[in-house]
Parts: C-alpha cells; structure tokens; sequence
C-alpha cells in the first residue's frame, strides 16, 4: 500500500490496519526479489553478445563488441549527451501535445455525439494513416527544425490518449450519476468531482503506450530530416558503418523510453494512491 | 438528532389509498410505465396507486421485474412515467429531485476518497455550509457505527461498512424522503440483520419517510410499517399488508411474535413459494 501526501490519513485506523511503509531494507529485498529475473535475462543476452564479438562469429563492424560500444558511450558521453537531450525534448512536447489535445478531445466526443460521430473517422483515419510515410511531408512543410518532430510524436502518442480517456469517461458507474442527479449537480460538477477522476486509471494505462509512442515519433521524424537528435546520430553511425556509435545511440534511445515510462507510472502511484494500492495488494493470498 | 417530520397540513381527504388527512410524503396515483423494447413495448408498471405518510416506512417486494425498483426511480425523478403522476410532499415530480436520499444496493462509493469525504460529497455538491456538514456527518459516522472507519478508503472496507457510508451519505442533507433500493441485498444474513436494526433506529430517531426495495419478506416486515406485495409483468400492486408492530422493534423478539409471522406467512403465499426466495 502507497503511503503518499495524497492519503492523508493516520498510519492506522482502528478495524483497518495500515501497514507501516516498507523500511529502505526491505524495499530493497523486494525490489531485488522483484527484478532479478529481467535483470538475469539482460545479463544473458549481454554475455550472448561478447561471446558473439570475442569469438568473432560476426566480422566487428557488423557486431562491435560490448568493449567498443562501452567506449563510445564513456569517450563520447557529451555528444550523445547533447543529441539525447534534443530527443527527449522532443519525445515530451510532443506528449504533452498529445495528452493535452487528446484529453480535450476525449471529453467533448464522450459530451457530445454529434462531435463524437463526426470526429471518430478522422481520428481512425490519422491513426492508420502510416506515420512514417507522412513524415517526409511535414519535413517539407515545416522544414528540418523541431516542429516536424513533435508534430509527428504528436501523432503517434495522440490515439492512445483519445481512446483510453474516453473509455474510462464512458466506464463511469451509471448508478453513481443518477445520485450526483438527486444532489441536483451541475454538469461540471459531476465532471470534475466523479467523471473525471474516475477516468484516470483508463487514462493513465493509455499515457503509458503513448509515451513510449512518443519517443518512436521522435526518432521518425529525425531519421527524415534533422541535424540534431538521437535518430540523426543513427544516421550518421550508420552511414559512416561506425557500428559502436549506432549500438551506444539505440542503447540511450532505450533507455529514454524506459525511464520516460518509469516516469508515468510513479506519477500514476503518486496522483491514484487508491488505484495502484488496490492493483498492487492482492487483499489474501491464493495458492 | 430528531428530524422534524413534515408540516402536517390538512387537506381535503385523500383518495382510497390516502389513510391520513395530511399531505403524504409520496404520493404515486394511477402511474404506468411502458419501456420502448426493440419488438414489443414492455409494461413495467400497470395504474399503480400508493400515497406513503410522512414519517412512515414502506417496504415494497415482489419478483425480480416487477418494477419495485422502477417505483423508486419514478419518486426520486430519475424516471418519467408514461402516464398517471406522482407527488413527492405535496409537489408534482417532474425532473430529478434533490429532496430525497438514494441507496443503491451496491454502495457507489468514489474509491479516491475515504469514507468521511464520501458523505461529504453531497454537501459538497450542495453547497451546504462547510461546518454544518462536517457536525453532521461526525453525527450519522456515530449512528452508523463507522467510527474508527471515517478515514479508511473503500477498498479497505467491508460490504456493510461501505453501504453504511452510503447511508450515511444519503442521509447527510436530512432528506424527508429515503429511498432504498435492495441496499442490504449484497450482505450476508448476518450483516443484513445487525443492518436492518440499525435502520430501524435510524428511522426512528430521524422521522424520515422510508421506501425500501426489498427480496428479504423477513426484512420487510421487520422494518415497515406497511409491505407492499407486488406482481409482475405488468407490475402491480397485488396487496398492502399493515405489519401493526410497534416502531421500535428488538428483532430476536419481533421475529418470534406472531403478528410477524403471520405476515410473512401471508406475504410468502402471495408471492407463491417459486419466487419467495428468502
């Protein structure tokens, strides 16, 4: 169970016990009990990769060794650095778009049928619409900066956005709405009091997708037009068949990915302590 | 803690199923309900007449589809009849009103908020004064027995702790008119009757007027006053039965008396022994 400033409640109510939080220690153990297998597996396919590189199955510049690529990664931190920085800029602006977009869009489709009609083929159309196919085309349009880059992270992170938000406002207790209706609630009162807050698990399951999207966006729109940017440093690498820099610049694109989804899922625990708590705690143990 | 009951005004004699001179509380004269089906037009209540005294409590059973709970949702203006009119204290029903007080059978609690801020959200969407519903609220959090639970989330409740909070919560605005559709239908038999004497003293310690939607014929007849046996399809008052029981009711001894199980016994043969599943 979370123990966040959001539960403001005494440690322990009588009839409910609340468990104290974890102690450092003890987090830890879990923490490790939890992650040793993945981390097992990374181990593995790493070991995998040097006996690949060491025994020379593979001629090193189509393989390089983890040696080489750990030396780019360590001799070259400032530049990969720099070029991260440029896609992970673009990576959350094109999030934010996108959830603020997505989020406003969601609200009026499930408010209004009418729009929702009008609005769903669209949104299916730009979803099948292959993003990357289109890409060449912002770049014409708006040229080799920044903006072709969100607009296209925008893109791809926008749908999960729309879909899961208006899956979790049309997912509210019917019953719960005719009781805001005996209190006499105004309609925004029922939005901001019931409807929306109830939306946020959906949302949040959907903000994970799209922000891994996002990054994806990002990197498409790079490798069409850019000279900045992790999907620029690719390009180059792979152009110039400098094989560590490719491995060291798909290694920090991960990266990113994975710690802009971390990111997500620690602000849902913090902002729906009540949701993770109630997903995490299986209330008894079964066999 | 004593809920003033309802001016009493005199009034020209009620009709036949008026029993006082004074404004009933509900009123519900020849109502009839026809839901549009994709076939056929579904009857779920036929020219259903019942006038409820202020003060009083009313149980209504029946079948499952024999619009008990459609009778709520047309008293507390969920639900437009098709025809006939209903009165709730004296005015005619046209809209949702917000001088009742609604349990469903399950809870709806809003599981971001504890227990205490569930009964708050009526004030707070009322607008009632900030202090006023706190006092309040602590006031029914002792009645109902959830002190020691104000804090705790939904989830980290029971089920009847979570449908005392509902309560509470319907209770908080001091309704003159309680609504209660099939609330203890998801307890267990336990619960249910430690439930039922606690509305029992509820209800007499406030004075509201209660309709109660109900499977349980023993719950009904514990805690009404009058049981309304309904029939199905279309939905129809088949009897009203007068408990004549004293309000305050000690259940291990209400259930052993005779005028109980007489009419239980009466209630159960009019439902037939297929649908008296209690």
């Amino acid at each position: 169970m979370s123990q966040s400033a959001l539960t403001r409640s005494p440690a322990e109510v009588a009839g409910v016990a609340r468990r104290a939080g974890p102690s450092a220690g003890e987090r830890l153990a879990r923490a490790a009990e939890q992650s040793w297998r993945p981390v097992a597996l990374l181990l593995v396919c790493f070991v995998v990769w040097w006996v690949i590189s060491a025994a020379e199955l593979v001629e090193s510049y189509l393989v390089p060794s983890p040696g080489a690529t750990l030396d780019v990664l360590t001799g070259k931190t400032s530049y990969l650095w720099q070029h991260s920085w440029v896609t992970t800029y673009e990576t959350l602006l094109g999030f934010v778009i996108a959830v603020a977009v997505g989020v406003l869009a969601a609200v009026v489709m499930v408010y209004s049928s009418t729009v929702e009609r009008t609005l769903y083929p669209i949104l299916l159309f730009a979803q099948v619409v292959p993003k990357i196919a289109i890409a060449p085309l912002f770049v014409v349009w708006l040229g080799f900066g920044i903006a072709p880059k969100i607009l296209i992270a925008v893109l791809i992170a926008f749908f999960p956005v729309v879909i899961s938000m208006v899956t979790g406002l049309k997912a509210v207790d019917p019953e719960m709405l005719q009781l805001s209706a005996t209190m006499g609630a105004k309609s925004w009162q029922t939005f901001l009091k019931i409807r929306f807050p109830a939306s946020l698990p959906h949302l949040f399951s959907g903000l994970k997708v799209a922000v891994t999207l996002a990054v994806t966006g990002a990197v498409v729109g790079e490798f069409v037009g850019a000279n900045e940017g992790l999907g620029y440093v690719i390009l180059q690498a792979n152009g110039n068949l400098d094989t560590p820099m490719l491995f060291a610049g798909l290694l920090v694109m991960s990266l990113i990915g994975v710690v802009l989804f971390v990111a997500v899922e620690i602000a849902e625990r913090l902002l729906l302590p009540w949701h993770a708590s109630r997903r995490d705690a299986p209330a008894t143990t079964s066999y | 803690m004593t809920m003033p009951k309802q001016d009493a005004k005199p009034r020209d004699p009620l009709g036949a199923g008026g029993r006082r001179a004074v404004t009933p509380a509900v009123g519900v004269s020849d109502v009839s309900v026809r839901f549009r089906g994709k076939n056929r037009d579904v009857t779920a209540l036929s020219e259903v007449s019942l006038d409820v005294a202020p003060g009083e409590f009313v149980a209504l059973v029946g079948p499952s589809g024999c619009g008990k709970s459609t009778l709520l949702k047309l008293v507390a203006g969920l639900l437009k009849p098709s025809s006939g009119e209903v009165r709730l204290g004296g005015e005619r029903v046209a809209g949702p009103r917000h001088d009742i007080g609604y349990v469903f059978q399950r809870a709806a609690l809003l599981e971001w908020r504890s227990a205490r801020r569930n009964i708050l959200l009526q004030a707070e969407i009322r607008k009632m004064p900030a202090a006023r519903a706190r006092a309040r609220a602590d006031e029914l959090i002792r009645m109902t027995g959830l002190s020691g639970f104000e804090d705790a989330y939904p989830h980290e409740l029971s089920g009847g702790m979570q449908q005392r909070v509902a309560l509470c919560r319907a209770l908080l605005h001091e309704p003159p008119v309680l609504l209660m559709d099939e609330p203890f239908g998801a307890l267990d038999a336990l619960t249910r009757e430690q439930m039922n004497m606690e509305l029992n003293r509820i209800w007499r310690e406030t004075g509201t007027t209660v309709l109660l939607v109900t499977h349980s014929i023993s719950e009904a007849v514990y805690l009404a006053d009058r049981v309304v046996v309904m029939s199905p399809r279309p939905g129809t008052i088949t009897e009203i039965i007068e408990v004549g029981l004293d309000a305050e009711r000690e259940y291990g001894e209400t259930v052993g008396r005779p005028e109980f199980r007489d009419a239980a016994a009466h209630i159960r043969d009019l439902l037939g022994a297929a649908s008296a599943h209690d």
